[in-house]
């Protein structure tokens, strides 16, 4: 009874959607007030169906309801019931629902906090979260439904895919989606200014905190499916270059240059065209990675969800939206980007030439991933596009960004004498070009990338302090938020970097046979393996490893990687032990068994200064929340 | 990063069906440290053919082992990077190259993003130049303040 | 004005190659590797016969007539699937097949496989350690080639057969007279 229940209430979630889209777009047309001031309602109607869909789907796997076809395909009695949370969104269906869910929550945080609004802007901003709401609505009601009966009830379900039996991706999709979906509230302010035929400083002033709360998040979701693959997929690899993750590094490229290109329109009415056009990109790639993932088009994401007839319907919906959208930029668009002029040394240009680098970076992102699709559209032959092609590439375009990073901040509006950010951080560059000239002296392996990675933490890090010096030294002037978001922002990036050179030119990787008493020695370490014992958890039957690890003579930690056999399904899952420090991770995987003595195969890594990676994206993250925060954004709307 | 799991946990699936009794799977010995990086730097550059996104040198698919001792041989009869490379694609044709050559059909592959970036240069330069001569145009004083009541 | 309908320009194309992509995977299997191999002699091979061991089979005793090479194991699941179709295939004596046992752990298991499901192959070549099966580039099972009588590889299909696929692939390429099998 309950499941028709929710499928009710997906109908009734669509019909409010439908309401709170087409009333208030036409109103808002016409100057018809009373239908304007349907979105908002309509909104929180459509959110509280949508939350009641959920809530009833979530029930169904709480109580093992496997009648519901979704319960049945997975999730098992054997399960903890902890992970009934991450079941429902673990396949198709339920992540499509997820994706509504937080597209409500979106649209009723908008519809709540948009008080100084004017009544026009809400209802497009609304009317257009209500269009693709309907899309997706449509979508699952009519190809997805998580709902859908499987008679006759089986007793037992299949397994709940053991990779997402794991606390870190329970909570992976849910934030990564939210950034996902952020990014329909730019597009929608975007698209309302379109309509309006208005594209000012004000639409821009209101979207920018949206935007940076949704980059922010999008900034975690994406670290956290890098820390998940890294401990889980046990090869101690935490970024692929897969087609799914690209699908997610696309829309956070775009939505980056977007925040900065908000900065400029707000701030100096300039780059609207570019601003829109950004936002309405930013959107259309999360779309795009929508597609790209449920469709089966590309090779290496050769899921069992794979379905034409969804990826049709997605296509079509992505054909009317971006390109309704981007015929009504080419209608709509500012005539003359006319914003205030500037000179060559200024910080619009600087802001144009990161915008270009991070587009470029996006379009090559794009490339790369497509290509294999597109060299076998025009029978060209089977390619394959990796991690050398697009780490490459990635490396060559970040390379200018990476060095006028701190000269944004330090360069004024307009007109800058090129020489006084110059002077202010040319000691700190000499100071980091010294830093990887000793490191590249003292580092025997890959001085190169060790040298870089110690060059480039430090010069973004004391490039941006610089302008944190120097601002905070100006007596009278205030340090807003958005100045420390900016800076947590770029340190963070700093520390990225630093994260990722180094632990590309100082990880140590072993993979051996060793019996029982062995050791291995990896870096400074000594990894000694004490043998594989039988244990058993809840639903799967384990070898657990025992491996002690020392350095010198000082114990250092005790690791039991597992190799797991999960009773329902079959599957065999590598448990990774790690034992984690910012300076360094020590990392064992165990492989398969050698031979009936008791010998195994034994994955060893010692990895420096990997954490930094994530935590780099943290302080990114960081960043955008906090300017999110700035009292600029509170304003009450000005004149004109 | 949902569908690396499920390509993934294909991939686990595919092996244990192909893998139903577990083969003697030793990992390589290696004569020296160099050999050692040498091996993994090329087998990190091929792609595994049955797990089609990992690494040669990642993946446990039975044919990874079988190809990762083949190149380990290949190395140690003195044989060349490019004449490895040579010899899966003649076998496996272009795909095991996670890096595709550069030949006509890459073009747009390899000189796309470039060619891009030019473009979008220009365009940039473009724009800078002509806002810069606005600017000069309204002969504006080089010290003075920005007009806006913004200070950041 | 063109400025402003190029973001749309490129997406039109973009859809456009998406639309082509999901026609693709209609049709195609995704994952099989189209074989360099086709048109290119077969590899030379020496392998023994898994049901004589000390008997060695060349490329040289398979040449003057064509045949289907079918890869196969007894830890292969599909092949099990696949078998009766390659059963009909060489009972219509069109063609011979010839059997590729490949990887297979314990040497029993494979006669008593074919003792389970029956023996439809002209004779059976045996690749314990998976180093012949690399120069035909093979990467797993089932897989079947279509080797003509020159010794010219002129077909692969990578997965389990099927009767439509032997009539709409297999049968074209085959001469039209019967071959003794």
């Amino acid at each position: 009874m309950l499941p028709e229940l929710g499928q009710l209430a997906l109908i009734l979630a669509l019909l409010l959607a439908a309401l709170q889209a087409l009333l208030p777009l036409f109103g808002a047309q016409r100057g018809i007030d009373a239908w304007m001031r349907v979105a908002r309602p309509a909104a929180f109607g459509q959110l509280l169906f949508v939350a009641l869909a959920f809530g009833i789907l979530m029930h169904a796997f709480v109580v093992h309801d496997f009648s519901v076809a979704y319960v049945a395909r997975n999730y098992n009695s054997l399960l903890p019931i902890g992970y009934c949370i991450a079941a429902v969104w673990g396949a198709h269906e339920g992540s499509l629902l997820l994706w509504i869910l937080i597209l409500a929550l979106w649209t009723g945080a908008v519809a709540r906090f948009s008080k100084s609004l004017p009544l026009p802007v809400i209802a497009r901003v609304l009317g257009v979260m209500g269009l693709v709401s309907v899309g997706f609505l449509l979508f699952t009601l009519l190809t997805s439904n998580p709902f859908a009966r499987l008679l006759p009830m089986p007793p037992e379900g299949a397994d709940l895919n053991p990779l997402l039996q794991d606390p870190g991706l329970i909570m992976h999709p849910p934030i990564l989606y939210s950034g996902y979906v952020g990014t329909t509230v730019a597009f929608a302010f975007a698209i309302a200014a379109l309509f309006d035929g208005k594209v000012d400083a004000r639409w821009v002033r209101w979207s920018r905190p949206w935007t940076n709360v949704a980059w922010a998040l999008l900034t975690i979701g994406i670290a956290l499916g890098s820390w998940w693959a890294y401990y889980e997929l046990g090869w101690g690899g935490w970024w692929f270059w897969d087609p799914v993750e690209n699908a997610s590094f696309m829309p956070w490229l775009a939505c980056t240059a977007l925040l900065h290109s908000q900065a400029v329109t707000e701030k100096r009415g300039s780059f609207r065209g570019w601003t829109l056009l950004l936002a309405i990109a930013a959107f259309s790639l999360s779309l795009l990675g929508t597609f790209l993932v449920r469709s089966g088009v590309i090779t290496s994401v050769h899921s069992f969800a794979a379905d034409p007839a969804r990826g049709l319907f997605i296509l079509v919906f992505l054909g009317i939206v971006i390109g309704g959208s981007l015929l009504l930029y080419a209608l709509r668009a500012p005539r003359d980007d006319d914003g205030a002029p500037f000179a060559f040394a200024s910080r619009e240009t600087l802001i144009l030439a990161n915008n270009l680098l991070l587009t470029t970076a996006c379009a090559m992102v794009l490339i790369g991933t497509l290509f294999p699709l597109f060299a076998d559209a025009m029978k060209l032959g089977r390619y394959s596009v990796g991690p050398p092609y697009f780490g490459s590439m990635f490396f060559l375009l970040m390379a200018p960004l990476v060095l006028l990073l701190p000269f944004g901040p330090l360069t004024r509006w307009q007109k800058e004498q090129a020489s006084l950010p110059i002077k202010l951080l040319l000691p700190w560059l000499i100071v980091a070009l010294i830093g990887g000239g000793v490191a590249f002296v003292a580092m025997p392996n890959a001085p190169w990338k060790y040298a870089a990675g110690i060059a480039i933490g430090l010069w973004l890090a004391f490039g941006t302090l610089r302008f944190v010096r120097r601002r905070l030294a100006m007596t009278g002037q205030r340090f807003t938020a958005e100045m420390l978001g900016m800076t947590f922002a770029h340190v963070g990036v700093a520390v990225f970097f630093f994260g990722i050179l180094l632990t590309e030119a100082t990880s140590v990787e072993k993979d051996v046979a060793v019996v029982p008493g062995q050791q291995v020695e990896a870096g400074d370490y000594t990894f000694r393996f004490d043998g594989v014992q039988r244990a058993t958890g809840p639903n799967y039957l384990s070898d657990r490893g025992s491996v002690s690890v020392s350095r010198g003579d000082r114990r250092i930690a005790v690791l039991h990687p597992e190799k797991r056999r999960y009773e329902a399904g079959g599957q065999i899952m590598t448990e990774t032990a790690i034992d984690p420090a910012l300076n360094r991770d020590l990392y064992v995987a165990l492989g398969e068994p050698i031979d009936a003595r008791g010998g195994w195969a034994l994955r060893v890594y010692v990895k420096p200064w990997v954490r930094c990676i994530w935590l780099g994206a943290l302080l990114m993250a960081l960043g955008g929340f906090t300017t999110s925060l700035d009292r600029r954004f509170r304003r009450n709307a000005e004149v004109g | 990063m949902k569908r690396i799991v499920f390509a993934l946990l294909m991939c686990c699936v595919v092996s244990l069906a192909f893998a139903m009794q577990p083969q003697p799977v030793a990992p390589n010995v290696y004569r020296n440290p160099a050999e050692e990086t040498r091996f993994h730097a090329l087998a990190s550059s091929l792609r595994c053919v049955m797990c089609q996104n990992e690494s040669l040198a990642d993946s446990q698919a039975p044919i990874a082992h079988d190809l990762r001792r083949e190149i380990l041989e290949l190395m140690r009869q003195g044989k060349s990077d490019a004449q490895i490379r040579e010899f899966l694609v003649a076998r496996y044709g272009e795909f095991v190259l996670y890096k595709p050559r550069i030949e006509p059909a890459t073009w747009l592959l390899w000189f796309g993003p470039l060619a891009l970036f030019v473009a979008g240069g220009v365009t940039v330069a473009f724009i800078v130049h002509r806002r810069a001569m606005r600017l000069d145009a309204q002969a504006q004083a080089p010290e003075s303040p920005i007009e806006s009541s913004e200070d950041w | 004005m063109l400025r402003r309908l190029l973001p749309l320009i490129i997406f039109v194309a973009l859809g456009g190659l998406l639309f082509a992509g999901i026609q693709l995977s209609r049709h195609e299997d995704p994952g099989a590797l189209p074989s360099p191999l086709i048109g290119k002699p077969a590899p030379a091979f020496a392998l023994p016969e898994l049901l004589a061991p000390d008997k060695i089979v060349r490329n040289s005793d398979l040449a003057g007539a064509p045949y289907v090479l079918n890869v196969w194991g007894s830890w292969c699941v599909n092949c099990q699937e696949e078998h009766p179709v390659i059963t009909a295939l060489a009972a219509r004596g069109i063609v011979k097949v010839v059997g590729y046992n490949y990887h297979e752990v314990e040497p029993g298991d494979a006669p008593r496989w074919l003792a389970q499901f029956g023996n439809p192959y002209a004779l059976i070549l045996s690749d314990v350690d998976g180093r012949t099966a690399l120069d035909w580039g093979i990467y797993g099972a089932p897989e079947s080639f279509l080797v003509d009588a020159r010794g010219i590889v002129r077909w692969k299909h990578v997965g389990p057969l099927t009767d439509e696929i032997i009539a709409h692939e297999l049968m074209p390429l085959l001469p039209a007279k019967k071959v003794s099998p």
